[in-house]
């Protein structure tokens, strides 16, 4: 990781004080985070953690109970931003019944995204060898990645990508964390949540949750040399850990942690 | 508002039929059996099939396709395509009238075959104008379409979706004027009668089968209409962008 000083640009994502409830559960409890544009940013913690709850919050299909979340300026749900960000459910929301190809053309003529951008996302995710191919017979692995490929639709500013490489080969993992450091580089800001752990060294900052709460917002060599774990995983059971003893949920708190 | 949204979606749903064969053909043979089925009962009964058959020309229909789409809704609703769609540029009204015009058309070709069977083969005759018991038919497949469309809000599973069948559909059925004249029910179900779009549905057939053309008709085909619109207005209110 190379430390340069943080550029003053308005944060892609902007949340301050969020809180969720559902049903009697603070899902989302008093969480705050800003996220600079460019950055690609994991949200890894165990299952049931919030980590859904907070993405629906940021695409704006979650009723949220208090806070502000901006997202490129706007705020979250607002009509101005659904052709600008981009979603990933974590099981694939895709038509079974339809081809691959038919399911990309019928979500890029939603997003007014051009032709040529419908083989373009299939190629990035490696589909073009399944472009007529019946969704509902495909692999699990394989219709999470029709999923993604609508998001990729279009230009999409900000990622909102959910679980996206769970059930994939190690391969195929590698190349799509190398498509997210592409499209990051490109300049759009990717928030990808994970439950495995050693995913959060391909992120440049990580934003670590437990209970609603973001436990730490650091990056991996910071989560790495703060704990004196030698993998990821190690670090993280560390970090609940202490997490437990304090009996609180400590945080680095407001910055803003460039890329 | 957009044009190109809506032709893409009722594009969509009718490919989505495509790849679904088995389907499209029990649209159109369920209503044709059953309806070859009623022709057979009322053999030889003095006009009976003439009187009974548009009536339920029009029932079928909305039966089927209320069915039909309100197990689509909800199929989008649990598979996440609905919500995948309105965090994009959809709206609501496009969305929903996409549905109509897809299973619009599948309803054209189902009460156009199920029609020309009944006065062709199945030897139904009418006072009034033949097309215009097709124009009722693809009316009533069209407001079945809308009432599933907007009840389905209501179902969060498969199980309950195909219970709203007879919790909406059969108590029309029972107040529509098939079983008991209208003018026959008793007097508070006489006036409930007045709020249900079948019991329109039902008389402007009925209209047809006894008479060449009557201003009722016009007007029972008015308020199917009615019905129509708001069951498709309500079907877009119904849709949530943000879920607790």
């Amino acid at each position: 990781m190379i430390d340069r000083p943080a550029v003053p640009t308005d944060p892609a994502v902007h949340v301050e004080h969020l809180t969720v409830v559902r049903g009697r559960k603070r899902a989302v409890d008093d969480v705050s985070f800003r996220l600079a544009p460019g950055t690609l940013v994991g949200l890894l913690g165990p299952s049931g953690c919030g980590k859904t709850t907070l993405m629906r919050s940021l695409v704006g299909t979650q009723v949220v109970a208090s806070g502000t979340i901006e997202l490129l300026g706007e705020p979250a749900g607002s009509p101005a931003l659904r052709d600008s960000v981009g979603y990933v459910t974590q099981a694939p929301s895709v038509y079974g019944d339809l081809t691959v190809q038919e399911n990309l053309s019928y979500f890029a003529t939603i997003l007014g995204a051009s032709r040529d951008s419908v083989m373009r996302v299939l190629a990035d995710v490696d589909l073009l060898p399944h472009v007529g191919s019946m969704v509902g017979r495909l692999s699990g692995g394989e219709r999470a990645r029709v999923s993604l490929a609508t998001a990729l639709l279009g230009s999409p500013r900000l990622l909102v990508l959910d679980e996206p490489t769970v059930g994939l080969d190690p391969l195929l993992r590698r190349s799509l964390w190398g498509l997210f450091r592409r499209l990051a580089a490109a300049g759009t800001t990717l928030l990808v949540s994970s439950h495995v752990m050693d995913e959060a060294e391909r992120c440049q900052r990580l934003l670590l949750m437990r209970e609603g709460r973001i436990l730490s917002d650091t990056t991996p060599d910071g989560l790495l040399s703060a704990t004196g774990g030698d993998d990821f995983e190690s670090a993280f059971v560390a970090l609940l850990e202490s997490g437990l003893r304090e009996g609180s949920a400590p945080s680095s708190g407001e910055g803003e942690v460039g890329p | 508002m957009s044009w190109r949204r809506t032709r893409a979606t009722a594009g969509r749903v009718l490919r989505q039929l495509r790849h679904d064969p088995r389907t499209v053909a029990l649209l159109v043979a369920v209503p044709a059996v059953l309806m070859g089925l009623l022709a057979w009962i009322l053999r030889g009964r003095d006009h009976e099939f003439d009187t009974f058959g548009p009536q339920l020309l029009g029932i079928f229909p909305l039966i089927v396709m209320f069915l039909v789409t309100s197990v689509a809704t909800l199929r989008e609703r649990t598979s996440g395509t609905l919500e995948r769609l309105l965090t994009m540029p959809m709206g609501k009204a496009e969305f929903v009238l996409g549905y109509g015009i897809a299973f619009g058309s599948a309803a054209i070709v189902q009460a156009l075959v199920v029609s020309g069977l009944c006065f062709g083969p199945y030897g139904m005759t009418v006072r009034g104008d033949a097309w215009l018991v097709v124009v009722v038919a693809v009316l009533d497949a069209l407001l079945g379409t809308a009432l599933g469309l907007s009840v389905s809000a209501l179902a969060t599973t498969e199980f309950q979706a195909v219970q709203f069948m007879p919790a909406f559909i059969l108590p029309q059925l029972l107040l529509c004027g098939i079983i008991v004249q209208r003018s026959g029910l008793p007097g508070v179900l006489h006036w409930v009668s007045y709020l249900l779009p079948m019991s329109y549905a039902v008389d402007a057939t009925q209209q047809l089968s006894t008479h060449a053309v009557t201003a009722q008709f016009d007007l029972d085909l008015a308020v199917v209409g009615a019905f129509l619109v708001v069951s498709l207005a309500l079907g877009a209110t119904t849709l949530r962008r943000r879920t607790p």
